[in-house]
């Protein structure tokens, strides 16, 4: 640091094209990050920022373009090759040994060594405290992975990218699984790493965060680039066009809430943990009226997932009363649940949505298969039904695949998995939608697209319960906010007259009301 | 070319056949290896089977040997495929086919039954012994693999010991079925006259049938659709309300019946008879499992794959004994079907060949 540089840039990625079978990722992408700044990269999904990365990495490589450290043009052939160049990169999802502790998880694979064999341990514990010092990381060496904060694993990872002495530093949307404290702190740590001469490669779509942190902006869509801009000369709604090609609709149109009367009624429910012995619901109740959004919001990890469980029958419970529209469903199994009205967008397309290896149109009637418009009286399946009917749901979602209702699941993008799932389960008719991180993952459009599902699902009087982990989602679209945090309902916020300051201190457990249990 | 290549069923129809020309090769450096004089004439008379008799009529009668033993390699090769389809590894066919066997020599011999109801038994045996694992699947999560393999010796030995009772006095055998309940034996509706041999039975109608039965049970009913829901995804099919443990036990309870049918297809024609010292699982079982593979897991593929290793099988005993001890036949034909259980991993290789190949013509656009 300090020393001067003999090209402006630090990374240089020059008319970068990658190609796959019948798509073009990269088509000429132009990426030029200087020494010492924040530089965002934005794009919807699947518009080239995962393919980009991955050239720069080396896990693919390029047909088209040269890659540029310091104005010398180099090969990177492997992640081995980006190491030495100082590249490094802080997951998605943190890549971290959980039993072990801060210090070890950051030497792991450059554990200093000493003659014998031994590990020098002393020495790494005094570079760790030096740079988490400098930085501004607060870690504790000793702690092990599993028992400490996410926002401390993700400082954990930050650090372990300093230990290596990398200079080009890339965050793959790291302020997905944070808090709006945690995110204000993670800023911070980002602008010190560029004063001290590092180079950031800030991966995003979520343009707050790039209008407060990035000194520029590249903007990447459909595989294209469609150009670089100082953020300080720009704004989110120009960001926005630019990464859509449209204008979006940032705020929820809608009308003001009638609610009727309560149709889901949740009493002092308990649901067990599969993790730990403690109860990862602790007595918790609810009610979602007719025609209303309730959001229950959070950080990951808080009990929201076992909530559903238990609500949609996917776990037993062990204690509460679970009431939809006035009947005791508590006992009920799923697809008695299911048949009676509740329809649920679950949490993991993958793991719970979808057979992925079956059709579009086996996946359309997934709930629905037993019905006697899907199966006759002996037992076959009504195979001319099912395309039609799966005909019909792909127009009306526009649900789009490459071969219409026969697309293997398996071959269909993110988005348009969601939407045939939001199809499936909204043709249902239900009276109860529980929806859980409904927009996880898909890009602006679609997430625009399924809000105003939500939306409307709630103007036909519908019940809607949406968990939600996104700021952006609990504000905009409930008309009510439950917080939950390690367990319990901890607040009760209207989102017209709450602040994201105020959620956030909920969400992080620092601030409770003593809900009214009912 | 590449888009026929692209086709599932034809990735299954060539990686069996590589499979089937490597182990054939294989096999054939083994014979080299023992003894090179005899390999080629061996190697060749192992793939002609009964091809190897100059008499039309010699031909037809050997030929008719390996139907009959195909019928029951196919049953259980239809077993494993149903089971895996739902995600289970079912190596308690080898078991359910023991069980069947018991079954059904028990009733002709001590009972005096006949073949029908020895046949309907054999499956209910295999179905009980099925049902035992599958109930210990769905209620207790004890590995199907394990409990198969432990119930595999349990229903042997359960074997010997109540077919001791209806055996010869002076061999390990059980009576021969032909002189105690020949009602036991079945039809041959007169295709033993064609054939110039009475071990061609019903069986091989029926297996037929059955065969085309498995296969419209997965591809077109509702039952079908569950399961295999079941076995690609576990939890959406528990998402979606479908009885995960009852379908766990319904599928292990067929695929014991299978297993069980198969049996009676071959004690009840009379051709092998039970030895009740013997202390191995009858590799039937077990074959069916490199059958289903090579078969491409698809229920009329077994059809095919299973003659084709009953064929190979058969085909052993014409190697040369006098380049050769005996037991080498055992040994080809058994190189043989373990190459047969490459098939997946051969499909897989393909299937990779061709995406690295695409993703270079997709550079060069």
């Amino acid at each position: 640091m300090g020393e001067a540089h003999k090209s402006e840039y630090a990374i240089e990625m020059l008319h970068i094209t990658k190609k796959f079978p019948g798509i073009i990722a990269n088509d000429d992408i132009t990426l030029q990050l200087r020494h010492g700044e924040i530089h965002a990269l934005l794009g919807e999904n699947g518009a080239g920022k995962s393919t980009l990365m991955s050239v720069l990495f080396g896990l693919y490589q390029a047909e088209e373009g040269t890659i540029k450290k310091d104005g010398v043009e180099v090969k990177i052939n492997n992640p081995n090759d980006a190491n030495a160049l100082g590249i490094g990169m802080v997951h998605q999802h943190f890549k971290l040994v959980e039993c072990f502790t801060v210090l070890d998880n950051i030497i792991l694979g450059v554990e200093p060594v000493g003659a014998m064999g031994f590990m020098q341990k002393k020495e790494a514990r005094k570079k760790v405290l030096a740079l988490s010092e400098k930085y501004g990381l607060q870690v504790d060496p000793d702690a092990k992975i599993e028992d400490i904060t996410v926002g401390m694993q993700q400082r954990t990872e930050i650090l372990k990218m300093l230990y290596r002495d990398n200079e080009i530093l890339i965050f793959d949307e790291p302020t997905a699984v944070l808090t709006p404290q945690e995110i204000t702190e993670l800023m911070q740590i980002m602008r010190n790493l560029a004063a001290e001469g590092k180079s950031i490669l800030f991966i995003s779509h979520k343009l707050a965060e790039i209008m407060a942190v990035a000194d520029r902006c590249t903007v990447l869509r459909k595989g294209k680039y469609i150009g670089t801009v100082e953020t300080k000369n720009t704004n989110m709604e120009e960001l926005s066009a630019m990464m859509v090609g449209r204008n979006v609709n940032f705020h929820v149109e809608k009308q003001p809430m009638h609610p009727g009367e309560v149709l889901l009624d949740v009493q002092h429910l308990t649901v067990p943990s599969k993790v730990h012995n403690n109860n990862a619901v602790k007595d918790v109740s609810f009610q979602v009226r007719r025609g209303e959004i309730v959001c229950i919001a959070g950080i990951d990890g808080n009990g929201q997932s076992e909530l559903v469980y238990g609500l949609t029958g996917l776990e037993p419970i062990t204690h509460g009363r679970i009431l939809m529209d006035g009947k005791d469903i508590t006992k009920a199994s799923i697809r008695k649940r299911s048949t009676s009205g509740m329809s649920h967008i679950p949490e993991d397309r993958h793991k719970h949505g979808l057979v992925l290896d079956y059709s579009l149109e086996y996946n359309m009637v997934l709930q629905t298969y037993f019905e006697s418009r899907f199966t006759d009286k002996i037992g076959f399946l009504r195979r001319k039904n099912i395309r039609s009917y799966s005909d019909d749901l792909i127009q009306q979602y526009d649900v789009r695949s490459g071969q219409g209702s026969v697309t293997p699941a398996r071959a269909m993008s993110g988005g348009n998995q969601q939407k045939a799932i939001i199809a499936r389960e909204i043709d249902k008719q239900p009276e109860v939608l529980v929806a859980v991180q409904p927009t996880r993952g898909l890009d602006v459009g679609a997430i625009e697209f399924i809000h105003k599902q939500l939306v409307a699902q709630r103007d036909a009087g519908k019940a809607v319960l949406l968990i939600s982990l996104e700021l952006d989602e609990v504000m905009d679209v409930p008309d009510r906010i439950l917080v939950m945090y390690e367990g319990e309902i901890v607040g009760e916020l209207d989102p017209k007259k709450t602040t994201q300051e105020e959620l956030g201190l909920y969400m992080a457990g620092a601030k409770r009301d003593e809900v009214k249990n009912g | 070319m590449k888009k026929l290549l692209k086709n599932e069923g034809v990735q299954a129809f060539v990686a069996a056949i590589f499979c089937i020309l490597a182990g054939l090769l294989i096999g054939y450096i083994v014979l080299l290896f023992i003894n090179p004089s005899g390999a080629s004439e061996s190697i060749l008379n192992i793939i002609k089977n009964f091809f190897t008799w100059s008499r039309p009529a010699s031909r037809i009668k050997q030929l008719g040997n390996t139907l009959a033993k195909s019928m029951p390699l196919i049953l259980c090769s239809l077993s494993i495929l149903f089971s895996y389809k739902v995600g289970l590894f079912n190596i308690g066919t080898a078991g359910q086919y023991v069980a069947g066997a018991c079954a059904s020599l028990y009733a002709a011999l001590a009972w005096g039954w006949g073949w029908l109801p020895c046949m309907i038994f054999a499956m209910v045996a295999g179905a009980l012994l099925g049902g035992i694992t599958g109930l210990l699947k769905a209620y207790c999560n004890v590995n199907e693999v394990i409990s198969g393999i432990m119930l595999n010796w349990i229903a042997l030995y359960t074997a010997n010991t109540l077919l001791t009772t209806v055996k010869e006095t002076a061999s390990p055998y059980t009576l021969y079925l032909d002189k105690v309940t020949p009602g036991a034996l079945l039809p041959t509706l007169g295709m033993d006259k064609w054939f110039g041999n009475d071990k061609v039975t019903i069986a091989v109608p029926l297996t037929m049938i059955v065969a085309v039965i498995v296969w419209i049970i997965l591809s077109k009913t509702r039952l079908g659709y569950e399961l295999k829901a079941t076995g690609n995804n576990r939890n959406a099919a528990k998402y979606a309300g479908m009885a995960q443990n009852r379908n766990i036990i319904m599928t292990l309870m067929i695929s014991g019946a299978l297993a069980g049918l198969g049996a009676s297809l071959l004690y009840q024609t009379g051709y092998m008879r039970w030895e009740c010292t013997q202390s191995s699982v009858p590799s039937m079982g077990f074959n069916g499992i490199a059958a289903a593979f090579l078969g491409g897991l698809h229920p009329i593929g077994a059809v095919f794959s299973s003659f084709f290793i009953q064929h190979i099988t058969d085909g052993g005993q014409y190697v040369n004994t006098n380049f050769y001890s005996s037991q080498i036949s055992d040994v080809i034909s058994s190189v043989i079907i373990y190459l047969c259980g490459f098939v997946l991993f051969i499909k897989l290789t393909m299937k990779k060949i061709i995406a690295k190949s695409d993703e270079k013509k997709g550079a060069k656009q």
